[in-house]
């Protein structure tokens, strides 16, 4: 039921990206020729008489019907992230936890399993391990990037290999090319949620992935005032997802989805001055004396650097670092220090944001669980917004200055 | 802090009731008072809104004011101001200017009995004579639209205080990325923001900013009165585009100056107007007054008559032909026949907005691409 953009003095295909990012999956012309989307806040849709409605039961007639099936702004929206990410077809959902959801839901059965890197985050774990659990889908963890451990862990009826790349909080770079290999050695389809990095630094479709996820909240919105979740791929295989996601109801709202298009527009531009100031902050906390650890696939110690610079444009503007000797109350009054950044969940917006995991994500874990994944009381995680890298930088020397 | 930084967080501040990253949008027309004739911050809305002031205190950041007033259009704020003057008055006013202000200038203003005198603004010795005992106000853009003139601010400042005159600046083409008007000694900052401040063609509405108390006493007066106001859908859409506007302007001024030097190479095209290239009259005023780019806009005039212009407005893909500018999706148009159509013709002539002047607003997409639009809709124009 997509709509096909007319071809009237449309861009044409492949462009680059900030192209892509203005015009990509937009009609030429649109209604009532206004240059930028209407929105269309419509629960339901019309037929002129029954014969349409024939037509459109009969599947010869491609239109909107009602608004749980899907939205023209939100097929805007997909289009233009197919187009980004050098797919077919994109999926739209209420957020990015939807999305997740409703692909393992659309995909599995009881007694199916699925295969995880075991750095994401909590929440898609929490999804997978007691959620899906309930209903006799076993969730396997293994370290991540360790492929051998994935290999290990593929049986008879397992469905589908999961990772974010990179991964959230320790930034680990997944070296897609052979995780799509593996999954297609086996016979198992492949998911990388990719909102860390947008299509603009990597495409893993391109890679051979089978499916590509984002919290569109983050990076693709870009302005911290949306909740969205996507996921991309062939037409084919995002078809069920498609009807299950009508069935469910998790579709996003159209006001967002205007919001998102709107954010689209300039995500070229802003992930390249994310990518710059997270390399530059990352350098600048890698040489300071109070700073024991950083995480960031642009730092050449980083155990992923080779992997990201060969397959990432750039790195984006996330990043973690460990404070030397500090217990939490000290790495609480950096956090506190800080004037630029605010303390908040989330990441990826003009905004730069700060968080200490333990208290943010993890809260809830022991610290036993904490050290098992790699969580420490003495972590800071930094989401460099798009500020004057002298601005932040100078923030965060006064903070752990103080 | 830099003015990207500010124009992220200044106006921005958390939402302190539940620490919301982003202010919410107060689309309340009224709101409730703590006792009969003691009032809040906020009573009405067209009087004060929380939406509409944060973005006003963000404008009034960037342009280095001490306050804004944000409008409902930009012609709506260029009223406001005609409106501090009165019957009798003067103005003077730039001739490279929008063709909607000449039009408010000679249509409406005139009608209160206020006149309006014509001057190159590059020319201080034309502005200076055009001058009379009762000029209350000088109203410039640079750079112009749409012939791209530069004038010199600082000295469009001075003349103006030495005649006991305001020096209003249409400050839209440059932006505060670029050049602060109040800084080089203007009294008032217009914008229509609905270019490149709101940036993504999806709101109307105007600024105004000032740097003394006074005087944005006056004028808020006024718009209160009047009630031009900015809605508050708007103005969060607008506080959302400045978020990125140094990122957008900088990059379609590099893309800008790149097409320039493209078109200004090219056989088919017969001059170029971009105060970024040498032999443009302002470029050494432009090297000056605007901090390290040209602007985004630029015209020019194809080899040929006005039917091979309008051939080529409505041969490019990417450029779309429409008005306005300042935003992502790049736009192509006809001047004469739409932007400063508003004009009476001998003027527009004498002004030199010939009829095959075209002019392009440059966006975000691809310089590769965007260049490659042009030299097949050129193409297309030379073969008739």
């Amino acid at each position: 039921m997509a709509s096909q953009p007319s071809s009237a003095r449309s861009p044409g295909p492949r462009r680059g990206t900030s192209t892509q990012a203005v015009h990509a999956g937009e009609n030429h012309p649109k209604p009532g020729f206004s240059l930028t989307d209407p929105i269309f806040c419509a629960a339901t849709y019309t037929f002129a008489d029954t014969a349409s409605l024939i037509e459109f039961v009969e599947k010869k007639l491609p239109r909107e019907e009602y608004g749980r099936y899907g939205n023209p702004t939100e097929r805007t929206v997909e289009r233009k992230l197919a187009a980004l990410e050098g797919g077919e077809a994109a999926l739209l959902y209420s957020t990015g936890m939807a999305a997740i959801a409703g692909l393992l839901l659309a995909k599995l059965e009881a007694g199916d399993e699925v295969v995880l890197f075991d750095e994401c985050y909590h929440r898609s774990r929490e999804l997978c391990v007691k959620f899906l659990g309930k209903f006799g889908v076993v969730t396997h963890q293994v370290p991540a990037c360790d492929y051998a451990r994935m290999e290990a862990a593929i049986r008879p009826r397992t469905k589908l290999l999961v990772s974010e790349s990179p991964t959230n909080p320790h930034l680990s770079v997944v070296d897609l090319e052979r995780f799509a290999a593996l999954g297609k050695k086996h016979g198992v389809e492949t998911l990388i949620d990719a909102t860390l990095a947008t299509p603009y630094n990597v495409r893993p479709l391109e890679a051979g992935i089978d499916y590509v996820l984002h919290s569109c909240t983050k990076y693709l919105g870009g302005h911290n005032d949306l909740l969205a979740g996507a996921i991309a791929g062939s037409r084919e295989k995002l078809e069920p997802l498609r009807k299950l996601r009508g069935v469910f109801g998790l579709v996003s709202a159209p006001l967002n989805m205007y919001l998102l298009l709107r954010g689209l527009k300039t995500l070229a531009l802003r992930m390249q001055r994310h990518n710059e100031n997270g390399q530059a902050v990352a350098e600048f906390l890698a040489a300071h004396p109070r700073i024991e650890k950083v995480y960031y696939p642009g730092l050449p110690g980083h155990p992923y650097h080779d992997v990201a610079r060969r397959s990432m444009r750039g790195f984006g503007g996330l990043l973690t670092f460990q404070v030397k000797g500090a217990d939490w109350r000290a790495t609480s009054e950096v956090v506190d220090a800080l004037r630029i950044p605010r303390i908040a969940p989330s990441l990826g917006g003009v905004e730069s944001l700060v968080e200490q995991p333990i208290f943010m994500s993890y809260h809830d874990f022991t610290p036993e669980q904490r050290q098992a994944v790699g969580i420490y009381d003495n972590m800071i995680r930094l989401s460099c917004g798009i500020e004057d890298s002298e601005d932040l930088i100078a923030d965060l020397k006064q903070a752990l200055e103080a | 802090m830099h003015l990207r930084t500010r124009a992220i967080h200044v106006g921005n501040e958390r939402d302190p009731q539940t620490g919301a990253v982003v202010p919410p949008i107060h689309l309340a027309s009224t709101f409730v008072q703590p006792g009969a004739g003691r009032w809040g911050e906020f009573d009405y809305s067209r009087s004060g809104n929380p939406t509409r002031k944060a973005l006003q205190t963000t404008l009034a950041s960037l342009e280095a004011g001490c306050g804004a007033l944000a409008f409902a259009s930009g012609m709506a704020a260029t009223h406001c101001v005609t409106m501090l003057l009165e019957h009798g008055d003067h103005i003077v006013a730039g001739t490279d200017i929008y063709g909607g202000t000449y039009r408010l200038l000679h249509k409406i203003v005139n009608r209160a009995g206020i006149e309006v005198t014509l001057a190159p603004s590059t020319d201080p010795g034309a502005m200076e004579a055009a001058i009379r005992p009762r000029t209350r106000l000088v109203w410039i853009e640079s750079p112009g639209n749409p012939l791209m003139s530069i004038t010199d601010i600082a000295a469009c400042a001075d003349l103006a205080h030495r005649r006991g005159a305001l020096l209003a600046v249409d400050n839209t083409l440059a932006t505060p990325v670029l050049t602060r008007p109040l800084e080089l000694g203007a009294d008032v900052v217009m914008h229509s923001a609905t270019k490149y401040l709101g940036g993504h063609s999806d709101l109307l509405s105007g600024a105004l900013v000032v740097r003394d108390p006074d005087l944005l006493k006056r004028l808020y007066f006024i718009q209160n009165a009047t009630g031009g106001v900015m809605g508050p859908l708007e103005a969060f859409l607008c506080s959302r585009g400045i978020k990125t506007l140094e990122l957008r302007v900088r990059e379609q001024c590099r893309t800008a100056a790149r097409l320039a030097r493209f078109l200004a190479a090219d056989r088919r095209v017969a001059r170029v107007l971009y105060p970024g290239l040498a032999g443009h009259p302002g470029h050494e005023i432009a090297r000056r007054q605007m901090d390290g780019a040209f602007g985004a806009m630029l015209s020019f005039e194809v080899a040929g008559d006005a039917d091979a212009a309008r051939r080529l407005v409505e041969s490019t893909r990417l450029f779309q032909l429409a008005v306005s500018l300042g935003a992502v999706e790049s736009l192509i148009e006809q001047p004469a026949a739409m932007s400063h159509a508003s004009y009476d013709r001998t003027d527009r002539l004498a002004h030199g907005i010939s009829d095959g002047l075209v002019r392009l607003s440059v966006g975000l997409e691809a310089p590769e691409d965007l260049e490659e639009d042009l030299d097949q809709a050129l193409e297309r124009a030379a073969a008739g």
